[in-house]
């Protein structure tokens, strides 16, 4: 059947694949030997909510019926989940008694195990790290057929391939972490309005006590408005901090309706001047200087969720999302250089954010490293690949590096470059994988695994 | 008053998990059985985490009919309702050569059931309350080529849950009859279903706790199928015969 990513861009036939069922092959094969089995290629897949093609591949494993919540301990805020469990499952359940996520992505339909292939990074990466830093331990499923337990003690470089692995470890089957306590599911928010890229940087760095911040951008504006931004920076309120109605029941929100995109928007709809008044409305709505309010949690952290299939405004050639991070020391100069490039073409979106990261964590393919990190989406159009292409250098010259779940189109060549752990994730994970068995679409264009047809 | 409590035949199928969960939302407590323990394990822990009820797992074969009146009188506490969910399709073509296949799929979809009923049924009788559902299947409505071992055995299981439902109405035991179309389960994994008649098990599930709770009869789930069923059933012998269905 036709699978595609949260971009819409590559559509592929793949056979998609419960994991029960291919549990069942697995085991059928691993009696017999044969040459079909060195050919097979298979990748898992959660959600879907990467953008590209990393949970594509001949055959994909789907683990959403893998979803059972195993343990939840809250009283020390520990849980243990199957893989194939939604985020916004798990909060329902984690919230009300008084704990939340250590690490959250910008939505919650995503699954806990894709969460941990992406080793995903929250607005609260300056403080907190990404999910992985807060993994006890995981079962995987190897390519040899065998079930491990990894964590920072057993088959260590294992579990620290697997966090930020795109799945090419295995399929992890099962996950224990650690929760974050919290008083209330309200967030007090301050939203501070700045001119440009530079004064953006100055806030972020004076904000670095916050457990939250992040930035909406404007990547239209040019001249001294170039990065112009809103900058929101966040805490876990306090129920003090509620209003009388709220703090009645401080853990628990109203249910509120979901709008949806009912179809594609014909790609009209997104040409620079739609962005530009966009851009410019989201700019004007918050006032110069600084604005507190109380927001509940779904509206911090996840304001896209409110409009499902969101990703449909792109139209049926869909989009593709770009997302680097630059080190810190180079951000200063390249940062401006690289707004610049992309409000010349003006093609952007009125998505891109920025956020400066914290300390990079152990995962050998993990994203995240310490400096500014920008993402933003275009239409995917052959002008959008010139000017990724052209960007893909200026991060490269900067030793940043480029958010595999979120990439459809990069070259091989920039993969060696931005991640200087990859060669002992490919021994590791040969180690492990003596067929092969698990590769994306993505792994093998990137050629982090070997294409062996 | 203790809670209501559901007991699960076939609890380890796509459609006998979107059960447990529906009728734990609703507040039962479900006891969980089938042949893989600790698979089922797993999901009473989820149930029990997710709806705050109490769920359990037992280890129950319906082939081995003998086990019957053991496993349901070592029951704690005994159910307040009971749904079957076990089914097995099988391979038409295999069991049309093999007759232990055939038995197979005709004990498990049929006379497995009538086994383990029976028990339910009378203490449920001596108890004067509980409700009964069986799925079956609109295979059973009328045989064709490509299943009707299947069929046929799920024809048996229809007509015998429609006498019970005759016989426990006085005992105040009521008794549904499901008649699924196509769901979207393991059972189905990779054929080529109709995407527009094809049904999720969740919403199987819907359609079974509303049609209970109403104390509907007989509940075709999705609802068109009785009408699809009904122009089936009318196709007259001489051309059904010439079909390729
Ligand atoms: C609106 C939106 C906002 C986002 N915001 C953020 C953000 O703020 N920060 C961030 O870090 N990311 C963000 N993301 C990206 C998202 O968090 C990741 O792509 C995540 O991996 C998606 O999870 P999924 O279950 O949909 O995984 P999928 O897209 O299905 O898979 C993603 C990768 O994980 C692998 N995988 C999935 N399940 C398993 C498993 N059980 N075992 C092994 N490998 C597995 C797949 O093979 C694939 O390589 C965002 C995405 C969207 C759409
Ligand atoms: N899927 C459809 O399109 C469809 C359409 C119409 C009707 N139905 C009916 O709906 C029901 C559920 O279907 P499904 O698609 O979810 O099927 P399924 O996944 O194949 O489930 C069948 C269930 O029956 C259990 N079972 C089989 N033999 C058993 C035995 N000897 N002892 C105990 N349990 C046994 C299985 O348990 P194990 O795990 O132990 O094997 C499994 O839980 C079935 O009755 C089916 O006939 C399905």
């Amino acid at each position: 059947m036709k699978l595609n990513g949260w971009g819409n861009f590559p559509i592929v036939d793949s056979k998609l694949t419960s994991l029960s069922s291919f549990l069942k092959e697995l085991s059928k094969k691993s009696d017999e030997k044969t040459e079909t089995r060195e050919q097979a290629k298979a990748i898992p897949r959660g959600m879907g909510r990467s953008y590209g093609d990393s949970s594509l591949s001949d055959t994909v494993v789907s683990t959403l019926q893998h979803n059972c919540i195993l343990d939840f301990d809250s009283n020390n805020g520990v849980v243990t989940v199957e893989s194939g469990v939604v985020l916004s499952e798990l909060l329902e359940i984690i919230i009300p008694k008084g704990w939340f996520m250590p690490a959250t992505p910008g939505t919650r339909y995503v699954t806990i195990g894709g969460m941990v292939a992406s080793d995903v990074h929250g607005k609260n990466h300056h403080c907190d790290g990404s999910f992985g830093r807060h993994i006890k331990q995981l079962t995987l499923l190897t390519g040899d057929g065998e079930k491990l337990l990894c964590s920072s003690t057993d088959n260590s470089e294992l579990f620290y391939a697997t966090i930020g692995g795109m799945g090419l470890t295995g399929i992890i089957l099962e996950i224990t972490f650690s929760l974050l306590a919290i008083d209330t599911a309200y967030i007090r928010q301050e939203s501070i309005r700045v001119k440009n890229i530079h004064e953006a940087m100055e806030v972020f760095e004076a904000s670095e006590d916050w457990t939250y911040s992040v930035a909406w951008i404007d990547c239209i504006a040019k001249g001294d408005s170039l990065g112009r931004s809103i900058i929101m920076r966040g805490e876990h309120a306090a129920t003090s901090e509620l209003d009388i109605q709220q703090s009645k029941k401080p853990l628990q929100l109203t249910p509120k309706k979901k709008r949806s995109v009912p179809f594609n928007f014909p790609s009209f709809a997104l040409n620079p001047i739609s962005i530009k008044l966009f851009n410019n409305l989201y700019y004007r709505k918050v006032p110069a200087g600084t604005t507190k309010e109380i927001i509940d949690y779904n509206t911090f952290f996840y304001p896209l969720d409110a409009l499902l299939n969101w990703n449909r405004i792109y139209g049926k050639a869909g989009f593709v999302q770009y997302q680097f991070v630059l080190p810190k020391e180079t951000s200063k100069e390249v940062m401006p250089e690289i707004l610049k490039h992309i409000a010349d073409a003006g093609s952007g979106s009125f998505l891109a954010v920025l956020k400066l990261f914290g300390k990079e964590d152990k995962g050998l393919l993990s994203f995240p490293r310490e400096g500014y990190t920008l993402a933003l989406d275009f239409p995917a159009t052959s002008a959008t690949f010139t000017l990724l292409n052209k960007l893909d250098e200026i991060v490269h010259q900067a030793e940043g590096r480029i958010y595999l779940t979120k990439d459809s189109r990069l070259q091989a060549r920039w993969m060696k470059s931005g991640y200087e752990h990859l060669s002992t994730f490919q021994k590791v994970r040969q180690q492990n994988d003596k067929n092969n068995l698990f590769r994306s679409l993505q792994s093998d264009r990137l050629q982090i695994t070997s294409n062996n047809e | 008053m203790s809670p209501s409590s559901l007991l699960i035949l076939g609890a380890t199928s796509d459609v006998g998990r979107a059960i447990a969960h529906e009728y734990a939302k609703n507040g039962f407590d479900i006891i969980l059985t089938g042949r893989h323990l600790e698979e089922m394990e797993k999901s009473a822990k989820d149930l029990e985490i997710r709806h705050g009820i109490k769920a359990q797992a037992l280890y129950f074969d319906a082939l081995d009919s003998a086990s019957h009146q053991a496993f349901y009188d070592s029951l704690d506490n005994k159910p307040t309702g009971v749904v079957s969910v076990i089914g097995l399709l099988g391979d038409q073509e295999k069991g049309f050569d093999d007759f232990n296949h055939a038995e197979q799929i005709i004990t498990t979809n049929y006379t497995a059931l009538v086994s383990i009923l029976n028990i339910i049924a009378n203490d449920f009788k001596a108890r004067k309350s509980g409700f009964m559902i069986g799925v079956s299947s609109v295979a059973g409505e009328r045989g064709r080529q490509s299943n009707f071992l299947y069929g046929s055995a799920k024809a048996g299981f229809t007509a015998y849950l429609s006498g019970l439902r005759n016989e426990m109405f006085k005992h105040n035991v009521h008794v549904l009859t499901v008649n699924p179309g196509f769901i979207n389960t393991s059972m189905t994994e990779g054929m080529d279903l109709p995407k527009a008649l094809t049904l999720q098990p969740e919403d199987v599930a819907k359609d079974i706790y509303n049609a209970q709770q109403k104390e509907r009869n007989i509940c075709y789930t999705g609802w068109y199928w009785r009408w699809i069923m009904l122009i089936i059933r009318t196709i007259p012998e001489t051309i059904f015969k010439r079909l390729g269905l």
